[in-house]
């Protein structure tokens, strides 16, 4: 998996709440073979018009935001469809992290396992750094510092966060869940031994169909 | 101590503490479709991993398969769609997992088919990559929306990693009026709450509404627990849960169905448990909902007019009222009833089984359709088709006008068909998102009944008034 440790560029401000994934990628960009390109359909319904061209109206088309690596939002960012694709298409357009007071839990949940970082802070912290990243026209960076648990605004505010420690540790050390999750193999089994005795239907037993 | 059933069921499926409020959960049931499933089968086939547990992994074909009747095997309105299903239809069976094909007489909307196979079973854990796993939650699964990665790692080793969510415990008390359904409860709840005020709970919908509530209306109050931001959301088993499994093909039999049932019924909140957090509706002042912006907290009564901006007080609100004013191409002010629709859609895993087609047909019978309307039913399974068309209900909607069409969630979610693009349609479904059902659509949530009645004037209309 893609580790995430330090990262610092230009963060675009888009304080809306409840954007949800469909808007993050439209469905139809997720019938594909691949998540390779999906980067494409990237809030395809705002960035896009209608004929397929930019909308030089909005900010992830204008520069220097078209660079950006982070994402400033509003409550509940990601809420909806748990498709994965949403943080990939953030990934593979170019962002590494949004920053937002609160996730919807399961995309919350997928950007750790796609190198991207999801960060909560307050809206009013969010609203100081959005305001100083406007007031240098982009050119102030944001930091963003998973080691350290924390985002450094432009004008050099340091603001801290928590993110869940074993997801944190994934992602610092680009390590894959499966793998760790095997090296818990005697307490699966030992868990699954037991279990298929108390509740055996959970299991298949018991059952008319096959 | 006294605990809730959700406290119940999780700590009877813990097999490790991850430390932080996360542990390692066993996992019950993992369903698969095709949109986030194939993904997830390819990447365990390339990761040569095999899984531990074929049996408890079931996959079904419903979301880029097209709806229209007659529908060929692997017909899509997407050419990387015929790909996706072709590779779960080569993929599942080689793993030895249960799998619904499109021609299987129980093949349908993955929500609708698992609680009706009985596969989803009560304190059972069921994953899905798809948000509305919620909806089994009816009856009495803890089941919960995941990503494909997610979808992997249960693949590879039958077991989660879950951060522990608060409890909340949502009471509908007292007897709805005639004309109110299910959906019309869950839209009022979320806008009372908003689209945000479920995020981080897992939800007991309690009371005694719900206790005289059928399986079928408890699956669409889950269903859109999701839509309030709850990933999990449930009704634990009673005695109408269990008259509604008894029986079903992969419900336990027997002696089995007995300790199972004892089981079930030990997880039932005890007296006195307490959740992080509670709320309380009245059902009795409940009248039909129809959601008028973009978000499902954004709704309305159906006696009930578009909210002005100006009227917003909270500085903060008003710039989301403004934008799905505009989205929606909607006057301020304006009463919902008597706006003029272009299409009507029955369908999707929140209103789609038997119950909810009954109700459309009752407003259907002998009725036809406004010129101009295109109106349109998706069973939400195969089976939930074969029983309408047993009792003549798709005599019924076609003679009204409806297209009568094969199951699946394709018209609801947007994958390739645009027939609904730059129209108002009202839908039975659960999201009014933008883009939605379609580039430039703009959706209105209703039941089902709502969304037939709306079908016969062209406009939005009040069903309690042509019964």
């Amino acid at each position: 998996m893609e580790a995430f440790v330090r990262l610092e560029g230009i963060a675009a401000p888009l304080l809306r709440s409840n954007i949800d994934t469909d808007q993050i990628i439209p469905a139809k960009f997720l019938v594909r073979v691949s998540y390779a390109g999906i980067g494409e359909g990237l809030f395809a319904g705002w960035r896009l018009r209608a004929d397929g061209s930019p909308d030089p109206d909005f900010i992830l088309n204008r520069t220097p935001w078209n660079k950006s690596v982070i994402l400033l939002a509003d409550n509940n960012f990601g809420c909806g469809s748990s498709r994965e694709g949403a943080p990939k298409a953030l990934r593979d357009w170019g962002i590494r992290s949004v920053i937002a007071p609160s996730f919807g839990n399961i995309f919350f949940s997928n950007c750790f396992r796609n190198g991207l970082l999801p960060v909560e802070l307050p809206i009013e912290q969010i609203r100081a750094i959005a305001q100083q990243v406007e007031s240098s026209a982009g050119a102030g960076n944001v930091c963003v510092d998973l080691k350290a648990q924390t985002v450094t605004s432009p004008q050099g505010e340091a603001f801290t966060f928590h993110a869940p420690e074993r997801l944190r540790r994934m992602l610092l050390e680009g390590l894959d869940e499966i793998d760790l999750t095997l090296t818990l193999s005697a307490e699966i089994e030992r868990f699954r031994g037991a279990d298929r005795i108390k509740r055996p239907w959970a299991y298949g037993h018991g059952q008319r169909a096959r | 101590m006294a605990r809730t059933f959700f406290e119940k069921v999780w700590s009877d499926h813990v097999i490790a503490d991850l430390g932080d409020g996360t542990s390692l959960l066993q996992i019950d049931r993992l369903f698969l479709h095709d949109l986030s499933g194939s993904h997830a089968l390819r990447d365990l086939e390339e990761s040569g991993r095999k899984p531990p547990s074929p049996e408890q992994v079931f996959v079904v074909i419903d979301h880029t398969i097209d709806t229209a009747p007659g529908r060929g095997p692997s017909q899509s309105h997407m050419k990387a769609g015929a790909e996706m299903i072709t590779s779960v239809r080569r993929r599942a069976p080689q793993f030895g997992f249960t799998f619904f094909d499109v021609t299987d007489p129980r093949q349908g909307i993955v929500h609708v088919v698992s609680p009706e196979q009985g596969i989803a079973l009560p304190g059972t854990t069921l994953v899905c990559g798809d948000s509305h796993t919620c909806t089994v939650g009816g009856v009495g699964a803890v089941a919960w929306g995941i990503g494909s990665s997610e979808g992997e790692h249960v693949l590879a080793t039958q077991t989660l990693s879950q951060a522990k969510p608060k409890t909340m415990r949502v009471n509908f008390e007292g007897e709805l009026q005639p004309g109110v359904y299910a959906k019309d409860m869950v839209l009022h709840l979320i806008g009372t709450i908003g689209a945000n005020g479920g995020n981080g709970h897992a939800v007991e919908f309690a009371g005694s509404t719900i206790r005289s509530l059928p399986v079928e209306g408890r699956l669409t109050i889950c269903n859109m627990a999701i839509e309030f931001s709850a990933k999990y959301g449930f009704v634990p088993a009673d005695g109408i849960t269990f008259e509604y499994l008894r029986g079903r093909p992969y419900a336990p039999q027997g002696e089995d169905w007995d300790r199972a049932v004892a089981y079930w019924r030990s997880l039932a909140t005890d007296a006195g448990a307490t959740f992080d957090r509670e709320e309380t509706i009245d059902c009795a002042a409940i009248r039909p909902q129809v959601t008028w912006g973009a978000s499902p907290q954004q709704v309305v009564a159906i006696d009930g007019a578009v909210p002005s901006p100006a009227a917003v007080a909270d500085g903060a609100a008003r710039s989301p009222v403004e934008r799905a004013l505009e989205y929606m191409q909607l006057t301020p002010g304006a009463p919902i009833e008597g706006l003029p629709i272009q299409a009507a859609y029955i369908g999707s895993c929140t209103n789609a089984r038997l119950s909810d087609l009954r109700a459309a047909a009752a407003i259907l019978k002998g009725r036809v359709i406004a010129p101009g309307v295109q109106a349109i039913c998706v069973p939400g399974s195969t089976q939930v088709k074969a029983a309408a068309e047993a009792e003549g209900l798709d005599r019924i909607f076609k003679a009204a006008g409806f297209e009568w069409h094969e199951s699946g969630c394709a018209l609801c979610a947007n994958m390739g068909n645009e027939r609904l693009a730059d129209i108002r349609v009202i839908s039975t479904t659960n999201r009014n998102f933008e883009g939605r059902q379609g580039p430039r659509t703009r959706t209105h949530l209703a039941s089902p009944a709502t969304v037939a009645a709306s079908a016969i004037a062209g406009r939005i209309a009040d069903a309690r008034k042509l019964v």
